[in-house]
């Protein structure tokens, strides 16, 4: 056979299989938040109804709009807190507590969110902290943090240290090094890092369940009460929305990384 | 008063003596090179020139003033990295601007000196590039012209072409001696490679296991090393072991091991020991198949040793022979290949007699 093997007909069934088994449920949401019919299950015709319907909600809205807030605003919060600990802890090589320090920063990756959202719950309760956009904020700062760390501080380790010390014998100060030659080249790792939080705040029902108020429900938790009453065509239509908002973010957000890539190359000596 | 003056200086890792009393003189418009094997502390006393490291011990003087405590940023002095670290997010223009931008130089007087600077490297055309799009030559003299952009009192180079190949780097040699005489600047190398040392220094200070054991002309150092250790890691050396056994008129007479009786001239600051090292370099160990030449005799005694030889190397310029001599000990010897046709050449398993004056060999104490 000449050049690169085609799939076999057994490749192609089982990639079939597993992409149907992964994606059949959604594109059936999404097909059926065109649905003209009042039953979920029941095909009416096509119809932008629902979206109509969507938009007309109010509550549904608002838990949309508080999603938003609380996403962009963790994700900053985040960003910010994950790569100072990321720089940290990539520069201190003679810091004798580094492991330990790093251990602790990713335990969060793996810790069950029930737990993460009930400890958090008991903190705000115990602070007398009023429930509400800025305690969901906070909670979901705290879980997402730890994920942009990951990402910045594997663009900063391969990052050679001698840049920085070129930019200090050119005439820069240490923080000026930094935000003259260290800062551009780990951008697109800190865009990648932010766009993560921010998807992973919008998904999160769990930690925003513990830690939110009445009046701020985010649209997670909303969509979930709702459900429970019965499940309306109008939902189909918001998770459409958000399955299309959150794809973006992720094309994104693979982008700036392989961006970020690319430049490692460059970065790497000779 | 030298422009730089280093004065008992240590630097310490954990108990690791990176660098363990170092003094050490550099004059203003001097080419400086710090030769030793990897590990052997140059490259840590360079970053503490540069403020990289601080010394733990000892004081380093730029013009009479201390600047152990001085930052990097604000010594007169500029460094050139071993991999180059090119900015890779930044053009060739303002790669060699970053550091005149700093300086809050105007926007004219920068780019005229940028222009001078890419005439000086001979970078024309390429101002636009990212790093990335430049070979390696090209890389390290955007690092060069990066590094003399700021005009530093001295220059520091950390391995500047180690990564370039053998013909390049020969070239790129005699641009940066033409470029450190054109522009009157001090520069301080490192390197490992000790004919890369040879060729562009002025002076060189051999270093070994964090001490500077040697500092001397190219010629000195090759010529009258100051230890074994120095003779054998600057080019090849041919090192008989001995007891003196008799001196007289500036002459030592040598009992050794492996080559009988050497008859050595004796250094001009005498020696102390008895028990010393006979050091001779292959090209001064000349071969025939009969004898030294009559008039060489003439003037002065012969060492002459016999033997089979056991290996020849022909290297172009140079062809090399190892000599095996009766005691069984290897004499290596080499020779320049003066004729296209030579019809002279020695051939494997031949008895030839090697031979050598009392000048062409040197003794050493340790």
């Amino acid at each position: 056979m000449n050049g690169p093997r085609g799939l076999s007909p057994f490749n192609v069934a089982s990639l079939a299989l597993g992409l149907a088994f992964l994606y059949l449920p959604i594109v059936i949401l999404m097909i059926y938040s065109f649905n003209a019919s009042r039953l979920v299950t029941v095909w009416g015709g096509w119809s932008l109804r629902w979206y109509q319907e969507f938009f007309q909600d109010r509550a549904m809205i608002e838990a949309g709009w508080m999603s938003l807030r609380v996403g962009a605003t963790s994700a900053t919060i985040a960003t910010l807190l994950g790569t100072l600990a990321a720089v940290a802890l990539s520069r201190g090589e003679g810091f004798k507590g580094r492991t330990l320090f790093s251990g602790m920063l990713y335990a969060p990756l793996v810790m069950p969110e029930v737990i993460t959202g009930l400890s958090l719950l008991l903190l705000f309760v115990a602070v007398n902290a009023e429930r509400g956009f800025w305690t969901v904020t906070i909670a979901h700062t705290t879980l997402t943090m730890c994920f942009v760390a990951v990402v910045v501080q594997s663009r900063l380790t391969s990052l050679d240290r001698s840049l920085e010390e070129a930019a200090m014998d050119l005439g820069c100060s240490p923080a000026r090094a930094f935000l003259a030659v260290t800062l551009p080249l780990i951008a697109p790792a800190i865009a990648a890092g932010w766009m993560l939080a921010f998807t992973l705040s919008l998904d999160d029902l769990v930690i925003a369940s513990f830690t939110t108020g009445p009046g701020s429900a985010t649209l997670p938790i909303r969509i979930y009460s709702e459900v429970r009453l019965g499940v309306k065509p109008e939902i189909n239509a918001i998770c459409t929305l958000v399955i299309a908002l959150i794809s973006m973010v992720i094309v994104v957000a693979s982008l700036a990384t392989k961006l970020s890539g690319a430049q490692r190359e460059t970065a790497a000596p000779l | 008063m030298p422009l730089l003056r280093i004065e008992r200086v240590v630097k310490r890792f954990g108990t690791f003596r990176a660098v363990d009393g170092v003094s050490l003189d550099i004059h203003a418009g001097e080419f400086f090179a710090l030769l030793g094997p990897s590990g052997c502390g140059k490259t840590t006393l360079l970053r503490m020139l540069a403020g990289f490291e601080g010394p733990d011990e000892g004081r380093i003087l730029l013009n009479g003033k201390d600047i152990a405590n001085v930052l990097p940023h604000e010594r007169p002095v500029n460094m050139m990295f071993q991999n180059y670290a090119l900015f890779p997010h930044l053009s060739v223009r303002d790669n060699i601007a970053f550091g005149l931008k700093r300086a809050g130089m105007a926007r004219s007087e920068i780019d005229a000196r940028v222009a001078e600077m890419v005439a000086l490297v001979k970078l024309e055309g390429l101002e636009k590039r990212k790093p990335d799009n430049l070979s390696g030559g090209q890389k390290q003299r955007v690092a060069l012209a990066r590094s003399l952009a700021r005009r530093p009192q001295m220059l520091l180079l950390d391995e500047p072409l180690a990564a370039l190949d053998k013909k390049l780097r020969e070239s790129t040699q005699f641009e940066l001696m033409e470029l450190q005489r054109r522009l009157g600047l001090t520069f301080v190398i490192v390197t490992h490679d000790q004919e890369e040392a040879m060729t562009v220094a002025g002076r060189i200070g051999v270093m070994d296991s964090g001490r500077l054991d040697q500092v001397a002309s190219p010629r000195e150092l090759y010529e009258a090393p100051h230890s074994r250790w120095i003779a054998e890691f600057v080019g090849d050396v041919n090192l008989f072991d001995g007891e003196i056994e008799a001196r007289e008129h500036h002459r030592l007479t040598i009992a050794t091991r492996d080559a009988g009786m050497l008859v050595v001239a004796e250094p001009r600051q005498g020696v102390r020991k008895t028990t010393v090292s006979v050091a001779i370099r292959p090209e001064k160990v000349k071969l025939s198949r009969l004898g030294p030449a009559p008039d060489a005799i003439a003037s002065q005694p012969i060492n002459r040793l016999e033997g089979i030889i056991t290996d020849v190397s022909y290297l172009g310029a140079l062809t090399t022979y190892k000599v095996r001599l009766d005691s069984g000990a290897i004499l290596r010897s080499s020779m320049a290949n003066t004729a296209r046709i030579d019809i002279d050449a020695y051939n494997l398993s031949q008895r030839v007699v090697a031979w050598f004056t009392p000048d062409d060999c040197l003794v050493l104490e340790q």
